[in-house]
């Protein structure tokens, strides 16, 4: 008996005294944090995807609370009313931004553009990229091996098995740029998602001559200039053979989607137009976007 | 017989195409003569459309320190400068050239007589190597010109020629050796003079018997330069392997070969020196071999530089029916020929074709962790961990456990068990490490 009493009782007194050394040390070595970080914190999504630049949900929280202003802030994931919530907690004003979607640019489907070799390589476009220009005739295309797939932590892109591209879930894609940086031929842009989600953009990142470019793939922007003079608002630019569209810019009046010989410039999310030849490709194409 | 210290591995080595000898390879009717054909800055084109040239005219300038001059291989008349897709389908600026007969340039002495007396002195040699473009044909096509004049502060001491050629397959080196033995020792001692060594060594695997006779039969006229019979073991090639199998010392991490007082020319340099220095030929052609069990012919050519691919294939007999795989270049270090139109180069040394069951990829397994990669790699680097670490894009792990060291041998995806494609993965990473090293400030 006096075994268990000797033993709870040393065991107890030694339990206590730690407890006073270890609130000694605690107190001792207090970091002093802004409750605000927490705070902030607690309003993020948590994703931890690093879209914002920073390394972290914490540490994005942290960089707002030291900053003076949001201006170079934004939180892509949570986008405009995370943003409110943020500058509501720290007393900030915060001004809309227009909310941002991953687009791949090239529509080099296999019908498109002919494989002209075949890789046995390792899967990952990375690896790919650095053999070789790739296998088909445009070095500049997608390569297929999903690079932008495994980078995307909101599985938001998928390879769509009949063209070999991949395709973007407008829903799931939070702009956070994983892919834009994963893709080592450069095809993903975050373009404004536009009002009810309709973009105009160039499917396409062929910088070699018309000519060439068309050999290769059928969809190919070949640089004839035909949009960028059809445009009244100047969103049109050609340079190295290759046409962008400038999202501040354009005004959607797809009018430079009619004049592309090659079906390069894709329209997404419009009505569909039943009249033209073309609007069934418009059409097709829009879930993929 | 001697070899180098750590790894290496014994692919069969099949040379097949050994007993050919080396026949011209016809004129094509175009050439496209890259200004890419050597490591560094690509040379600037100094002739404009429907300018006549001759053979051995200079049509390109260097552009930098490290570059090298281009002459034409063909004469006739300047069809366009555009951009042609190389073998890897990636684009460089080529002149291309319409040909008319075959008028060479005045300068160059076309007789076959051996000129043995050396004339020029060190700083003339290595000039006269730089005005002919000659460079490096091992593989790494490094100019020849900057490899002769050693920075300062370094001295080298002994030259090494190396005709180790371990890449299976290959053997337009072998014929180089055994048809023009005396040029490769003339070119291998006027780089001794340019260096200002009195000891050179040609290192020769024991697989060419004939060659190391033959140029043992020298040794009395060529008393300086030693016939070194080397063991069979790939990739004794290698600069760096090569110098520890010859005279025993190892180029330190990050280091040149001239730590180790090594300068290092293969045989094909060699014969491309003697033609510049003693010719006044400027490098323009080159020794190619045309193998493979399922090739229709077996070839050694001497072909313009600027030939197309396709030319060659279609000169042997068409592309063989059960080939899979074009390559250039040994099986080993080689690259796979993705656009068959591009035009061969100064360091074109081969075109093998493979069947579909030697090309064939494996099933991935996982690691067993056997370390016979370890074993296996000349440089005493971990390729499983390299190549895990690419993988993941730990690149400060992967430069810490110096990646930067790989030489892309493949002895390591050669050996795996697993059949995993390692060096892929680590030529990724070693790419990606090396551009984070150049980004980083000088100190």
């Amino acid at each position: 008996m006096s075994t268990i009493i000797i033993t709870v009782a040393s065991l107890s007194i030694l339990g206590l005294l730690l407890a006073v050394v270890l609130y000694a040390v605690a107190q001792k070595f207090k970091v002093e944090e802004d409750p605000r970080i927490d705070i902030v914190e607690s309003l993020m999504p948590g994703a931890n995807c690093g879209g914002c630049g920073q390394a972290g949900c914490r540490a994005f929280a942290e960089a707002c609370v030291k900053a003076s202003n949001l201006d170079s802030l934004y939180c892509p994931v949570g986008g405009n009313p995370v943003m409110q919530k943020v500058a509501g907690a720290l007393g900030f004003e915060v001004a809309e931004k227009a909310p941002m979607v991953a687009v791949v640019r090239c529509a080099g489907s296999c019908e498109k553009r002919p494989k002209t070799n075949t890789y046995d390589g390792i899967a990952s476009c990375a690896v790919m990229n650095s053999l070789y220009s790739g296998d088909t005739g445009c070095k500049y295309g997608c390569l297929g091996k999903g690079d932008c797939v495994s980078a995307c932590k909101f599985g938001a892109l998928s390879l769509d098995p009949q063209t070999g591209l991949p395709v973007v879930d407008e829903d799931k894609c939070t702009a956070c740029g994983a892919c834009v940086k994963a893709c080592p031929k450069g095809i993903i842009e975050l373009r404004k998602k536009g009002v009810k989600s309709r973009r105009i953009f160039v499917s396409c990142v062929n910088k070699d001559k018309g000519g060439v470019a068309r050999k290769a793939c059928s969809a190919a922007c070949i640089g004839c200039g035909k949009c960028a003079k059809v445009c009244q608002f100047d969103a049109i630019t050609v340079e190295n053979n290759l046409a962008y569209i400038d999202f501040e810019k354009c005004r959607l009046c797809t009018k430079c989607v009619a004049e592309c010989p090659t079906g390069a410039i894709h329209a997404v999310n419009f009505p569909p137009k039943p009249p033209k030849a073309e609007a069934p490709k418009v059409a097709a194409e829009t879930p993929a976007a | 017989m001697k070899t180098f210290s750590m790894g290496g591995v014994h692919p069969a080595d099949n040379k097949i195409s050994c007993d050919a000898a080396i026949e011209n390879f016809p004129i094509p009717q175009t050439a496209y003569i890259s200004m890419s054909q050597h490591l560094g800055a690509p040379a600037e084109p100094i002739v404009a459309v429907g300018d006549k040239v001759k053979v051995g005219q200079l049509i390109a300038n260097a552009s930098g320190f490290i570059s090298a001059p281009v002459h034409s291989s063909v004469s006739g008349t300047v069809k366009s400068i555009e951009t042609v897709k190389d073998i890897a389908g990636n684009p460089c600026k080529a002149v291309v050239i319409t040909v008319e007969g075959d008028e060479w340039s005045d300068t160059i002495d076309r007789s076959e007589d051996i000129v043995r007396e050396i004339k020029l002195d060190s700083k003339q040699i290595v000039e006269r190597i730089k005005e002919c473009g000659v460079v490096g044909l091992g593989g790494a096509t490094f100019p020849t010109c900057v490899k002769l004049s050693p920075p300062p502060g370094k001295k080298a001491e002994f030259l090494i020629i190396n005709g180790a050629e371990c890449e299976p397959y290959l053997t337009s080196d072998y014929r180089v050796l055994v048809e023009m033995p005396e040029q490769v020792l003339i070119g291998a001692s006027i780089m001794m003079k340019a260096l200002n060594v009195s000891k050179g060594f040609i290192g020769i695997e024991e697989n060419k018997p004939k060659a190391i006779e033959i140029l043992n039969g020298y040794a009395a006229q060529y008393p300086d330069i030693k016939v070194v019979p080397l063991k069979k073991k790939y990739p004794q090639g290698g600069e760096k392997q090569l110098i520890d199998a010859v005279v025993g010392r190892k180029v330190p991490s990050m280091g040149l070969p001239i730590d180790t007082g090594a300068v290092v020319q293969n045989v094909g340099t060699a014969l491309a020196v003697y033609e510049a220095v003693q010719k006044n030929k400027p490098l323009f052609e080159g020794i190619l071999t045309v193998t493979g069990e399922c090739s229709n012919q077996q070839k050694n050519f001497r072909h313009r530089v600027g030939t197309p691919i396709s030319a060659i294939i279609e000169a042997t007999g068409g592309m063989p029916e059960n080939a899979a795989k074009v390559i250039s270049g040994g099986p080993m270090m080689g690259k796979a020929v993705s656009n068959l139109d591009a035009p061969t180069l100064k360091g074109s040394s081969s075109v093998l074709f493979l069947t579909s069951e030697q090309t064939k990829r494996q099933e991935e397994y996982n690691c067993i962790r056997c370390a016979k990669c370890v074993n296996a790699c000349p440089m005493g680097l971990e390729p499983y961990l390299l190549s895990k670490l690419s993988r993941a894009q730990r690149w400060d792990d992967a430069e810490a456990n110096r990646i930067f060291d790989c030489i892309e041998c493949g002895c390591c995806s050669f050996t795996c068990p697993s059949y995993i494609p390692l060096l892929d993965s680590i030529r990724y990473g070693k790419g990606q490490v090396m551009k984070i090293m150049r980004s980083r400030p000088k100190k």
